[in-house]
């Protein structure tokens, strides 16, 4: 880990932590408020640093290793950066059935970044990632929460365009 | 034929709880929880022959007779709603557009296992659905529908969703616990199974979304009416995800054991640019393709599993004549390599090597004994784990070997993809 982010503080904000409390009232044991916590904390700090892992730790009384075991399981969670916009795209079995190796290459080409890279304006993030639920639309992709199906290079080039003007 | 879970699909704002009660919904409470013991709705569930449509298929009815009875113990209801097979996309419908028919189906079970909290586990990804799904809830809350003394039953029931943050295996029903406690989603080594040891050393049932909503037409309508749809063992409808080179996908609810033909070149109006079939994975990316000859095969637990292969989640992925089934097993054999959560040495290993070979073969860097090496990981793997996901990652491997062994041969003597070049100068 950096020196940088061990300097860095991390804590909750004022909403989080009504909605941490609220929380923990799900769960006969804290520990089970692992996953929703990382999931809040990386929604307020943009990825989970290790300040921010160990804070959550503080807080459900947990060892920061608990912590960062989760946290490096799951592929939703971000130890580095990400841009502003997150973007996966499947390329598992029916998307890529449906042309999604093409429309990942479109992607790289078109905002001038490899995979798991950010562009200079960290705007956006590229990802590959496996079945999304979603194969009767392919090829399909996340971008932050939300779903884009049916995907053509006509269609991204259009989200593109808009997500650059927000 | 009588639509179970798509009845009411054209309806719009289904999702609102105003339309969803004008359709007749909740209805089944009545006569589940104030009319019903809980043994008696496990009886009706048992003679339904309901069987789980998370992929194991096993009969949801005796599932829950697992559980112990009585009232002093702390029970769990899990549903598994993290629909991550590589080809099933038909919960996340579900639950976008008739979330309260999973509420519904959910507050029968936990009354019929004697459990007072709920946990829907969603996949992380699925935001949308979640948001329905808590909006769905708290409106349930508001008209009395869970909380204490449901419908002046006596019955109190809560129900939490809990989002996962990205793992297939945590489809696995005791990864999905273990997630749940907040732990890396590792299956547990059963026995003990969860209806005894399940989350927190509890009781615990984990059903999937799709059997969960099942239970309102069962409970309301009897065990007989349900299993006069489909065939004997493999009763009721069933929501068949089609995807991949076929004119019509989208998910379709039919009987169980209807003909793959029939699914494939009616119900979602054949193959793609007027091609041919080449293969077909009928119930996701951890069931064994099928070839052309076999397209009249029934669509239900027994019959795929006696072909080798399975129901499964039922996402049927057909692949026309042009695909190249060694990058077909090469891309499933990156997910499951991807998605093994590293508990059991053969996995952990065997996934990564076969996606080693597979890598080499495609590239048309391998020779003939890459593709028995290849096999024989396969084959030493299988069986030799706690859990399924290593049987399902050598199921695409083998299936292909067995029944397109030529395209492996032909990257061997081409020294690369045949299909490539096919498809460059196409």
């Amino acid at each position: 880990m950096r020196e940088d982010t061990l300097k860095m503080d991390f804590a909750f904000s004022e909403e989080a932590k009504r909605e941490i409390k609220e929380i923990m009232g799900h769960y006969p044991e804290k520990r089970s408020a692992l996953i929703p916590l990382l999931h809040l904390a990386q929604k307020e700090n943009g990825y989970l640093s290790e300040p921010v892992m160990r804070h959550v730790a503080e807080v459900l009384d947990l060892t920061p290793i608990q912590v960062y075991e989760v946290a490096t399981f799951y592929s939703m969670f971000h130890l580095k950066p990400v841009g502003k916009y997150l973007i996966q795209v499947c390329h598992n079995l029916s998307c890529s059935l449906m042309g999604a190796d093409s429309l990942i290459d479109y992607l790289k080409e078109k905002l001038g970044i490899d995979i798991g890279e950010t562009t200079p304006d960290n705007m956006f993030t590229i990802k590959t990632v496996e079945c999304l639920a979603s194969c009767g639309t392919a090829p399909v992709m996340q971008v932050n929460d939300d779903y884009h199906e049916n995907l053509t290079k006509e269609k991204v080039d259009a989200l593109i365009e808009r997500l650059r003007s927000n | 034929m009588e639509l179970i879970l798509f009845k009411d699909r054209s309806v719009p704002d289904l999702k609102d709880i105003d339309v969803y009660i004008g359709r007749g919904g909740y209805q089944s409470l009545d006569k589940g929880l104030r009319l019903l013991k809980p043994d008696e709705i496990i009886d009706i569930v048992k003679r339904s022959g309901l069987r789980g449509r998370g992929g194991a298929g096993f009969p949801t009815g005796a599932k829950w007779d697992f559980i112990p009875k009585g009232k002093g113990i702390r029970k769990y209801l899990c549903c598994n709603a993290d629909e991550s097979e590589p080809g099933s996309f038909k919960d996340r419908e579900l639950m976008e557009f008739n979330p309260h028919l999973l509420i519904e189906g959910i507050i029968l079970a936990s009354y019929a296992i004697g459990a007072a909290v709920s946990y829907i586990y969603i996949r992380g990804e699925l935001v949308y659905a979640f948001r329905i799904l808590e909006k769905a809830i708290r409106e349930a809350y508001k008209r009395g529908l869970l909380g204490k003394d449901i419908r002046s039953s006596g019955f109190d029931l809560d129900v939490f969703i809990h989002r996962g943050a990205g793992a297939y295996i945590c489809g696995e029903e005791t990864a999905l616990i273990e997630s749940l406690e907040g732990k890396r989603g590792m299956p547990r080594v059963k026995p003990p199974f969860p209806a005894f040891y399940g989350l927190y050393g509890k009781p615990t049932m984990v059903n999937n979304v799709e059997t969960l909503c099942n239970i309102p037409y069962v409970v309301t309508n009897g065990h007989e009416r349900f299993a006069s749809q489909g065939r004997p063992r493999n009763t009721g409808t069933k929501i068949y995800c089609m995807s991949g080179d076929i004119n019509n996908p989208g998910n379709y609810e039919l009987p169980l054991g209807i003909p793959l033909r029939h699914l494939i070149y009616d119900v979602a109006g054949g193959i793609r640019n007027g091609r041919a079939l080449k293969a077909v994975i009928p119930g996701g990316a951890s069931a064994a393709m099928l070839t052309p000859d076999q397209v009249d095969i029934l669509m239900d637990f027994d019959s795929l599993a006696a072909a080798g292969s399975m129901l499964g989640t039922a996402g049927v992925i057909v692949m026309d004549e042009t695909r190249c089934m060694v990058k077909v097993a090469l891309t499933l054999s990156r997910f499951f390599f991807h998605e093994s959560c590293g508990k059991c040495t053969p996995c952990r290993e065997g996934t990564f090597w076969m996606h080693e070979i597979l890598k080499k073969l495609e590239a048309g860097a391998g020779k003939d004994e890459d593709v028995d090496l290849l096999l024989d990981v396969a084959n030493n793997i299988g069986g030799r784990t706690i859990c399924a996901l290593a049987d399902g990652a050598i199921a695409p491997v083998i299936s292909s070997i067995r029944h397109f062994g030529e395209d492996y041969r032909l990257h061997v003597k081409e020294a690369g993809c045949p299909y490539d070049r096919i498809m460059a100068r196409a």
